[in-house]
């Protein structure tokens, strides 16, 4: 289980980790490499490859004003379109950024949903504990940042009823999520409370199968996939940045759809 | 524009040809970053040579896209109001008569369509550049209907939902990328008309 220990075992679990993800970035040094393409270079003429720093960082600073711009746009009461059972893509694609052998193999009975940060009840929550309160359903439409998508039926909490059970500070920004799977990412807070954002406990009327992210995920048909984690071991309510696996990587942050 | 009598008289005034040169970058570093973007989950059976695209990988591509997406928009946004505030857009490309199109058309299969004004459009141009900017408008819409699929539903339906606005925009891409070779072309056979488009006459 994922737990905050002070000292030296935190700076273990942290520099694993760290290598872990340079090791699964290889298209993190591409990127580098490969930016002075046909394209790259017709664009970047008479820049040489020590310049690129300097775009990257441009290109970054962008990003983080379309968060911005996204957070602007978005409508915390705009819903996102429902479909019917019929519509559902059947079978409804795996995704991570590992294969399906790999997907973790997590026991419900032990395990504890952790919860920190600006938060009153720090009490970590048992699965049976999570299916007791009320939850609702929906069909919607996962929409991936490669640009395929899928609709799916997904069940479990409305996360904003999850918020106020663990007595939230609704005015932080971020929620923080840490996964079984070593992935992390996180998300805003008016996009935390909107009415399809859903702790999913099931995926079309069954128990969340493994590959789906047992036991649990966030589901939010207003973001994109990688937005949506799987697998969830911690939450943490927070006012500090917390980036994420992709995030930190390139992707834009903020991930509206 | 009041230049000296002595000068040729300006063709193309500098608020035309700065937004000329912005567009254009701007719509390459679009088409090149969407290849990319595309290649990561191709809607047809083919790919883009990853040589020819820009952004290394599909975030850095994807950082590119919505960052000259400013850049198009704005400078699109820019060129179009003073298009049509200063009445040049009316001017140079109507009237538009089909007629006249297939007509001009003929003549330049036989190369016998002439070049002699360059302030003057013959109606292919005219054709060709409507043609063009309405396709750049179409980009934009389908584009924000594939960013914003949720904020936008009026543009979502319009464009016929989220996968068929995919559909669309490579389209409208495809166009983009059609008119450019041809626009090329024909400014390599009539040189004058670059040194136009940078000097102003």
């Amino acid at each position: 289980m994922f737990k905050k220990n002070p000292g030296p075992a935190l700076d273990t679990e942290s520099i694993l980790k760290d290598a872990r993800r340079e090791l699964a970035l290889p298209s993190r040094r591409l990127f580098a490499k490969r930016a002075l393409t046909l394209g790259g270079l017709s664009l970047l003429t008479g820049c040489n490859i020590t310049d690129e720093p300097s775009v990257n960082r441009m290109l970054e600073r962008i990003s983080r004003m379309n968060d911005g711009v996204q957070g602007w746009l978005f409508d915390p009461k705009r819903l996102a379109p429902t479909y019917t059972q019929a519509e559902i893509t059947r079978p409804f694609p795996f995704n991570a950024f590992y294969a399906i052998e790999e997907v973790p193999d997590i026991d419900g009975g032990d395990y504890r949903l952790e919860v920190s940060g600006l938060v009153t009840n720090k009490q970590p929550w048992t699965l049976e504990q999570l299916h007791r309160l009320p939850q609702n359903e929906q069909i919607t439409r996962h929409i991936c940042v490669e640009g395929w998508s899928a609709i799916g039926r997904w069940g479990g909490v409305p996360f904003s009823y999850f918020l106020k059970q663990i007595g939230a500070d609704l005015s932080a920004k971020y929620i923080d999520f840490k996964c079984g799977d070593d992935y992390h990412t996180s998300i805003d807070m008016p996009t935390a409370l909107h009415p399809q954002t859903q702790l999913t406990l099931t995926y079309d009327g069954q128990i969340l199968p493994p590959k789906y992210g047992f036991p649990m995920k966030l589901r939010m048909p207003t973001k994109l996939g990688y937005k949506n984690p799987k697998h969830i071991m911690s939450i943490e309510v927070t006012n500090k940045y917390p980036g994420g696996y992709w995030e930190d990587q390139g992707y834009n942050w903020f991930g509206g759809a | 524009m009041n230049s000296p009598a002595i000068k040729k008289p300006v063709i193309h005034p500098i608020w035309l040809r700065v937004t000329h040169w912005l567009n254009a970058l701007a719509v390459i570093i679009m088409i090149l970053s969407g290849w990319r973007i595309y290649n990561a989950s191709p809607i047809f059976p083919f790919r883009i040579p990853s040589d020819w695209t820009l952004g290394g990988w599909l975030g850095g591509a994807l950082q590119w896209h919505f960052a000259a997406m400013w850049l198009l928009f704005f400078n699109g946004l820019v060129y179009l109001l003073l298009n049509t505030a200063s009445g040049r857009l009316w001017k140079k490309f109507l009237p538009l008569r089909p007629a006249e199109v297939v007509q001009d058309f003929v003549k330049a299969l036989r190369g016998k369509l002439q070049h002699d004004a360059l302030d003057h459009y013959n109606a292919v141009q005219k054709l060709a550049y409507v043609s063009v900017i309405l396709d750049l408008i179409l980009l934009v819409v389908s584009g924000l209907a594939i960013w914003k699929s949720v904020q936008f539903p009026l543009l979502r339906e319009l464009m016929g939902g989220f996968d068929n606005a995919r559909i669309v925009h490579f389209c409208a891409m495809s166009f983009l990328v059609a008119f450019i070779v041809v626009h090329i072309i024909m400014v390599a056979l009539v040189p004058r008309t670059l040194l136009a488009m940078l000097r102003g006459r």
